[in-house]
């Protein structure tokens, strides 16, 4: 096979951009998963595709537009779920089901029903610019740095709300903090895996972490370890057979979620 | 001798009322608690023992009534690090949490060490520390949802030991556990309270524990029914009927 994929500069751009979303995108799905919080990834994910439809009809960048969307939406939902006036699996499918219908909308005023919006819903690093990868590591490094910052608050909320309360940490602005860093991850992954498809980037690879039953900060290390190399394997795969990239991702993920599993249950 | 001031109130709670929504939980509750007192919580199932903690704890706003920590009004108060609470059950790990016990009782230095400052040695020492006080060092690197529930108890009494708190509140700490951890549990308990000088705040609904193992005893449903010590406790019979206990039988041991 040779080296020929690197001759490619979309290939190298796509693997760039992938492995710096591989890379924030279980340290983020870690805590929505032990959270049970796994959903807000997918509404999360339709939101975005408002900001995406706003992009296509205002001219703008769609990633750029998505993630101002996204954040702003992720604070709407944050403060109805801490409000209780609705379940809180009820708030997300409100706004996954109400987002989509906007979305939908205005990708018709837009006429943005064609190649183009494909390419938002289902991934396509062919799409992948030079800008784009320069505004992904900025923002990756802001999603970083600040789990690095919250990281303490965050892994004590996640384990135990109330008492992490008693003890002082400030739990409404950390889940604040937990929420906006999915939405800007959540709208870096737009270009890898496809609006459809993010949910499965942050919360498989962290699905298999879990079944090795380890430490948390193991348990992250695997995640890590999966997620870059499921990511960096189906682009690879993808580009030698001619697959959809972000479903060849995801398909690496999920096998081996099976043999993990199934090698764990012997 | 301990030299304890035991006349010190470090909780006050005064005319106190919580609601959810047209409910009354708690109607008119006044209770203090005094510096190195060991406190039983009791009453029937649904009498608001735990809503009371948690009111107390700032976990829930009370409708009306006034709550002072350490002399400051809740509202005002920040040595959060001087209270710690081993709560009833927390769900996440019972489906394989993935942290250790060190990781876990390390949580407790969390709050003292205050957001955006990294964990220390000295939060480490505490740790060990607290781990080694209810006999779990030996368990550091298991996980958490592998222990026993007598073991995930100790464990979470380390996690509150490891914030050096004064007081800690602990609910229903016993329940699903057989009866030598149970022991085990109250010696532990004994232990913090008497050598350590630390207050404690426990609900129950073991009468007979409660009795042999506190110094102190409100009994609470809904309001107060009474606030005594254990041997006035068990003279007063009208909690019989309350409790749905011959209360008679229990022998205290002081």
């Amino acid at each position: 096979m040779g080296l020929d994929i690197f001759q490619y500069s979309f290939i190298v751009r796509g693997l760039e951009a992938g492995i710096i979303v591989a890379l924030i995108a279980p340290l983020i799905g870690i805590f929505l998963v032990l959270r049970r919080y796994s959903l807000i990834a997918d509404t999360l994910a339709h939101v975005s595709l408002v900001g995406v439809a706003l992009g296509l009809l205002l001219g703008l960048n769609p990633i750029l537009t998505a993630i101002a969307i996204t954040v702003i939406a992720s604070l709407g939902i944050e403060r109805l779920r801490v409000s209780k006036r609705v379940y809180g699996e009820s708030a997300l499918a409100l706004f996954l089901s109400g987002s989509l219908a906007l979305a939908i909308i205005i990708l018709g005023l837009a006429k943005g029903f064609n190649t183009n919006l494909f390419n938002y819903l289902f991934g396509s690093i062919v799409t992948v610019t030079n800008g784009d990868i320069y505004v992904i590591a900025v923002l990756a490094f802001i999603v970083l740095v600040s789990l690095s910052l919250f990281y303490k608050e965050l892994v004590y909320i996640t384990f135990d709300e109330e008492s992490a309360q008693v003890n002082g940490i400030r739990t409404h602005l950390i889940n604040m903090v937990l929420i906006m860093l999915a939405a800007l991850t959540v709208s870096l992954s737009i270009p890898i895996v496809g609006v459809l498809l993010i949910s499965a980037l942050l919360v498989i690879p962290v699905l298999i972490a879990l079944q090795l039953k380890t430490s948390f900060a193991k348990t992250i290390f695997y995640a890590e370890i999966i997620s870059l190399f499921s990511v960096i394997a189906g682009i690879v795969i993808s580009f030698y057979l001619n697959l959809a990239t972000g479903g060849t991702i995801v398909l690496v993920m999920l096998i081996i979620f099976v043999v993990i599993t199934f090698i764990k249950k012997r | 001798m301990s030299p304890v001031d035991h006349t010190q109130n470090i909780i006050e709670v005064e005319n106190v009322f919580f609601s959810y929504g047209q409910c009354d939980v708690l109607k008119d509750i006044t209770l203090t608690i005094h510096k190195g007192d060991y406190l039983g919580l009791v009453g029937p199932n649904g009498s608001g023992k735990t809503t009371l903690i948690k009111v107390i704890l700032g976990l829930l706003k009370p409708r009306r009534g006034l709550i002072r920590l350490f002399g400051d009004d809740i509202k005002d108060f920040q040595n959060w690090h001087k209270i710690s609470y081993v709560p009833q059950k927390t769900i996440s790990f019972e489906v394989g949490f993935p942290a250790t016990v060190k990781e876990v009782v390390l949580m407790g230095r969390y709050g003292r060490r205050g957001m955006f400052h990294k964990v220390t040695a000295e939060d480490r020492k505490k740790t060990e520390e607290a781990l080694k006080e209810v006999n779990m060092w030996n368990f550091r690197d298991c996980l958490i949802g592998e222990l026993s529930g007598g073991q995930q108890r100790r464990v979470f009494i380390a996690r509150a030991l490891a914030s050096q708190p004064e007081v800690i509140f602990l609910d229903e700490p016993t329940v699903g556990i057989d009866k030598t951890n149970q022991e085990e549990l109250y010696a532990i308990l004994r232990k913090l309270n008497k050598d350590m000088d630390l207050t404690l705040v426990m609900v129950s609904h073991d009468i007979e524990k409660i009795v042999q193992e506190t110094m102190h005893i409100a009994c609470i449903d809904r309001t107060l029914v009474c606030h005594a010590s254990p041997e006035d406790f068990l003279k007063d019979s009208p909690l019989q009927n309350i409790l749905g206990y011959n209360i008679k039988m229990i022998h205290h041991r002081h």
